[in-house]
């Protein structure tokens, strides 16, 4: 798979310009897992109102566009009511708008996306055999969903996606992903 | 003179805040009080609140799926897994102590498991059933 979309990118020009621009404009605002001094501080009211249902996630991981568009959606929030107050949407707005990612989260189709799950950067720390993860690593019943991030980032609650506290849950699936590590 | 007017405004601080301080009972009785202009007779029940808490409403969950059917337990979102609290405030003593926190979640959950917001015959029901739990 990913062979390919490299294959694909070397045969099409205007792809692989595409490709080239969008690592040189990503690289210096990009959240990468050696990055933990550049995190932004976790605020009491976004943690409150935004970390009641799931992780507070970082705010660097979505663009100010993406971030825009998941406040103003808050009433269908990916299929409950998750509405705030005036005051409270207010903060948190605020908050997102000053530490959003400086890159574009925007998808293929120009929309910006609402799921940090979907942003290329998320999608390639993520891979399969990344860390020890596999493919169905996000669907085990320890994980969830791959919105679970305190499931394998044990700092996550408190903001922290450092390697270091990485544990992917359940052994029996570490030791098969050692194995299939050496064979390969 | 200035260490006095701090303590002063302190006890002050102190004071205003034991009595913005809410407790369960008030919560009951707000929703008993406003379900009461619809309907002059009513009265809380444990037992119907009991029984919205555990059935669905026509939708996809009910109070019970994220919170689970005992409510003294903690629960767990139903989409990200998180857990949540418990709802009883004999196992958590921050519930229902907040106006903020009660109209948020009523008006946000009720909108998730009926589809619209809750009477207050429905809420005052829900709390009533709520402190019963554990008593």
């Amino acid at each position: 798979m990913q062979a390919k979309t490299t294959r694909d990118s070397r045969r099409n020009p205007v792809r692989l310009a595409l490709f080239a621009a969008a690592l040189a404009l990503g690289a210096p605002a990009m959240a990468d897992d050696d990055d933990d001094n550049r995190r932004a501080p976790m605020s009491p009211a976004y943690v409150e109102e935004c970390g009641a249902c799931h992780v507070a996630f970082p705010p660097e991981l979505l663009s100010r566009r993406s971030w825009n568009a998941v406040v103003d959606g808050l009433a269908e929030h990916f299929g409950t009511d998750a509405s705030l107050d005036a005051q409270a949407l207010a903060t948190v707005r605020d908050y997102l708008d000053a530490y959003a990612g400086r890159r574009s989260t925007d998808g293929a189709n120009g929309k910006p996306l609402l799921r940090i799950t979907d942003t290329r950067w998320f999608q390639r720390e993520h891979r399969a055999g990344e860390h020890g993860l596999r493919a169905d690593t996000f669907k085990r019943a320890e994980v969830g969903s791959a919105a679970n991030c305190g499931a394998c980032h044990r700092g996550a609650a408190d903001g922290s996606y450092a390697e270091r506290e990485i544990r992917v849950p359940a052994p029996g699936v570490r030791a098969n992903i050692t194995a299939q590590g050496r064979t390969q | 003179m200035k260490a006095k007017t701090t303590l002063g405004g302190a006890m002050l601080m102190l004071a205003s805040l034991a009595a913005t301080a809410a407790q369960p009972a008030d919560f009951l009785a707000r929703f008993e009080r406003e379900a009461r202009q619809a309907d002059g007779a009513f009265a809380a029940s444990p037992a119907r609140g009991e029984a919205w808490f555990q059935a669905r409403h026509g939708r996809e969950w009910s109070c019970s799926t994220c919170h689970t059917p005992d409510p003294a337990g903690r629960g767990k979102h139903a989409v990200t897994g998180k857990p949540i609290e418990p709802m009883a405030p004999v196992a958590n003593p921050e519930r229902l102590t907040s106006d903020r926190s009660v109209d948020k979640w009523f008006r946000r959950n009720c909108r998730d498991v009926v589809g619209r917001e809750c009477t207050p015959a429905e809420k005052a029901d829900v709390i009533a059933y709520l402190m019963r739990v554990g008593s």
